[in-house]
């Protein structure tokens, strides 16, 4: 078995690792070269220092940008996890034990999740299709329609610069949710079944089994969740750009730190400008990802 | 005009690493820029008087032509523009290519300087940065077609069979790199068979504007309405169009030329002012979270009385006007009686960019295919085809217009001299022209007032020239 074993191994690997280093690793390079440049994608690139990183601090759209991403980073991850725990908890556990003893979850639990699963399956595009509908500014729009039949005026979701930004987490929420409940049942039917029946034989209510029980077996499950939102926080391009008043508006309210990448290649030609931006968010990303490791970092519980 | 494009980031960093792949290390990358040829550009195209073949062009050479794909349409192209071209050099071939997202598809071309096309529609949400181009000598200068012999008439060089001021409008940093081809007027749209029905005639200053906006609310109607979603620019053209009536077409020039207090002057505020009023008690704040289409078909759906748009919008909404609905054309109300224009002046403008690379393989021919579109027969047909009149003169006679081009005409006859110019900043200075989108829309929904509008907006003009610095471009006329 050992003999033959390197080159088996680096036949394996050696098409992906290529293919990855030339798609992957090399653009990515090219980014933080080309940061440091004057270039409009057309003429010979100019080198101009960190004259680029300089500027973007003074850059209103793309400071407000930043902040943007510290409103999402914090209300996404929460609002999404906690929904999906509440969520996943009642389907698996919530139901109390059963005849036999084990634990199940409320009545109709496998459709509940066919449900909850399914914005998960749409594509961005008719998500900031769907929405255009549920949040349409007059009576013709879903929730306003809803309103109206109760007197109350038209609420300007997408248009009142205090509520767009949130106006447009909370469809992310919606779409996250599902997946979420799925990746946390997964974690919960992982935990053995005599944990949560010893606990319910001692008299934990729901109440306790959950926070007490469930919740630190399923830790490390949670952390994985709460880096992948945190990285889905630092993206929001796609809904921002389907889905927001002139892009990023109204008054830059909902703009992100990708749009203004997209403005910056697509409509005023400054790549370098434009790659700047792109090595800012590549370190807020890691930053990110290796704090949350670092912080939520917990001793494990090996059943 | 516009499309939203549903791009997904994915697209763009996939489009960021293409780019970079294609070539590994800026020293590789500079040298794809510059494409094997000199930075200044291409051949020297230049004519030699003789009416058939002024730019000698090679009939064995093929000729690429990209038309973009939109509004438009491309059979413009196909159907007429380049049989012309075959016609008048037998046997010569055309690759022809119809394409929606251009900077997509060509912008890879330029840079790597393969495969780069002869003749450009440079159009629609995805078009290229003229501005970039023509620093990196890709753009034809066309000032050898413009003093060519027209096709029509061998003795009136090609720039006096066109619209005045057409040439000036495809000048990029003082050169004429760029063939506006279309030429658009705007104004306020209405359903004349209505206004005929109800008794209503369009307003000629702001107060009877005022007054028919209350009867036409008191009717159910919303007097006033534009698409803030994804086109404030229809709402500050009207703010532009109103501040050159009110202070002449100096005011849009001195914008133009970033003069400083260019966008305080008195004119713009006033006319911000005026509009902003219109819009925050005449309209309704929902139409900012809506699109261009949606706010046109409730126009035609008799739900709203005065649209601000462009010659092009009766054709764009022909599939969703009902038959009863006849679209007419009114001048923008003036302001006060001390207005330097006329109630009647309207903007006309050249637009539609095309261009010819000087890189190509075949410049000489791109401009005899310029050539042939500024011919009657050429234009003639696009009107045909498209819908839109060109900025070639009197190529429209003889054609059966619709009532919205009819109106047209109409408004350029009572017009006369009195053409407010085209704005020049918002191909210029695209990150200025963003900025006044975000500001148009938070005056005209009652965020700020008119005063604030114009602070913010110099803000951001002298940002446009301290970043520009020696790059800046200006016009005189």
């Amino acid at each position: 078995m050992r003999q033959g074993r390197y080159p088996f191994i680096i036949g394996f690997l050696a098409i992906p690792v290529v293919l990855y280093a030339v798609f992957v690793i090399g653009p990515y390079v090219q980014a933080f070269q080309i940061a440091l440049t004057k270039w409009n994608g057309y003429k010979a690139p100019e080198y101009v220092g960190l004259k680029n990183f300089r500027d973007l601090f003074e850059d209103e759209a793309f400071t407000s940008a930043l902040w943007h991403h510290l409103w999402i980073l914090i209300t996404l991850p929460l609002a999404t996890l906690v929904i999906a725990l509440f969520f996943s908890f009642l389907l698996n556990v919530g139901g109390g034990a059963g005849k036999s003893g084990t634990m199940r979850g409320v009545r109709f639990s496998g459709f509940y999740k066919v449900i909850f699963f399914l914005p998960q399956v749409l594509a961005v595009a008719i998500l900031g299709v769907l929405f255009q509908a549920v949040y349409r500014p007059n009576e013709s729009g879903m929730l306003n329609g809803l309103l109206a039949k109760v007197g109350v005026a038209p609420v300007q979701f997408l248009n009142d610069p205090k509520l767009a930004l949130w106006s447009i987490i909370g469809v992310v929420v919606w779409q996250g949710v599902g997946f979420y409940v799925v990746l946390f049942s997964a974690g919960m039917s992982s935990i053995p079944k005599d944990v949560f029946e010893a606990a319910a034989i001692d008299g934990a209510g729901r109440f306790t089994l959950f926070f007490r029980v469930t919740l630190p077996l399923l830790w490390d499950t949670l952390q994985v969740g709460w880096i992948y939102l945190g990285i889905a926080a630092f993206d929001m391009f796609a809904i921002v750009q389907v889905l927001s008043v002139d892009q990023g508006g109204p008054d830059n309210s909902t703009t992100v730190v990708a749009l203004e990448i997209y403005r910056q290649v697509f409509r005023y030609s400054e790549l370098g400008y434009a790659s700047a931006m792109g090595v800012v968010l590549f370190f807020m990303t890691l930053t990110f990802a290796a704090l949350t490791l670092r912080v939520t970092r917990r001793e494990r519980i090996e059943f | 005009m516009t499309e939203i494009t549903g791009l997904l980031r994915r697209d763009v960093l996939k489009r960021l690493g293409l780019v970079a792949v294609a070539a590994p290390g800026l020293s590789l990358l500079s040298a794809c820029a510059t494409g094997g040829g000199s930075e200044e550009g291409g051949t020297d195209v230049a004519s030699d008087g003789d009416a058939k073949n002024p730019f000698k062009v090679d009939a064995a050479k093929p000729l690429n032509v990209v038309i973009f794909k939109g509004g438009l349409g491309d059979d413009y192209a196909t159907q007429v523009h380049e049989p012309m071209y075959v016609t008048a050099f037998p046997g010569v071939k055309i690759e022809h290519e119809g394409i929606v997202e251009i900077g997509k598809a060509l912008q890879p071309r330029f840079s790597s300087g393969t495969d780069i096309p002869d003749v450009v529609a440079n159009s629609g949400t995805d078009l290229m940065d003229t501005g970039a181009l023509a620093e990196a000598g890709h753009l034809q200068d066309l000032t050898a077609l413009w003093d060519a012999p027209s096709v029509d008439d061998p003795a009136k060089k090609v720039r006096d069979t066109i619209m005045p001021g057409a040439v000036e409008a495809g000048l990029v940093a003082g050169k004429p790199y760029l063939l506006p081809y279309v030429s658009t007027t705007y104004g306020l749209w209405y359903d004349a068979e209505l206004f005929k029905a109800k008794g209503w005639t369009p307003p000629k200053t702001f107060e009877e504007f005022k007054t028919l906006a209350e009867t036409i609310k008191a009717a159910g109607l919303t007097p006033f309405a534009y698409a803030g979603k994804n086109a404030s620019y229809y709402a500050y053209w009207m703010i532009l169009i109103s501040a050159a009536k009110i202070g002449g077409n100096k005011v849009l020039l001195d914008i133009d030329n970033l003069v400083d207090g260019a966008w305080t002057n008195p004119a713009v505020e006033q006319a911000a002012a005026a509009w902003a009023e219109i819009n925050t008690k005449y309209s309704d704040k929902s139409f900012e979270g809506l699109i261009h289409t949606e706010v046109q078909t409730q126009q035609n759906q008799g739900k709203i009385a005065f649209y601000p748009s462009g010659s092009w919008l009766e054709n764009e909404q022909a599939p969703s006007t009902p038959k009863t609905f006849k679209y007419g054309l009114a001048p923008t109300p003036s302001v006060s009686s001390a207005d330097a224009m006329p109630y009647e002046a309207v903007r006309v403008a050249a637009g539609e960019y095309y261009f010819v690379s000087a890189k190509g393989e075949n410049p000489q021919g791109g401009m005899e295919y310029f050539r042939q579109m500024l011919s009657k027969a050429g234009a003639k047909g696009f009107t045909e085809k498209s819908g839109s009149l060109t900025i070639v003169n009197g190529a429209a006679e003889g054609l059966t217009l619709s009532p919205g081009l009819t109106s047209v005409f109409a408004a350029q006859q009572a017009a006369g001299q009195n053409v407010v110019t085209t704005s020049l900043f918002e191909n210029w200075y695209k990150e200025l022209e963003t900025e006044l989108r975000r500001q148009t829309n938070n005056l005209m929904y009652g965020r700020n007032d008119a005063k604030t509008f114009c602070a913010e907006m110099q803000k951001a003009a002298d940002k446009a020239k301290e970043d520009a610095g020696a790059d800046i471009q200006t016009r005189a006329s």
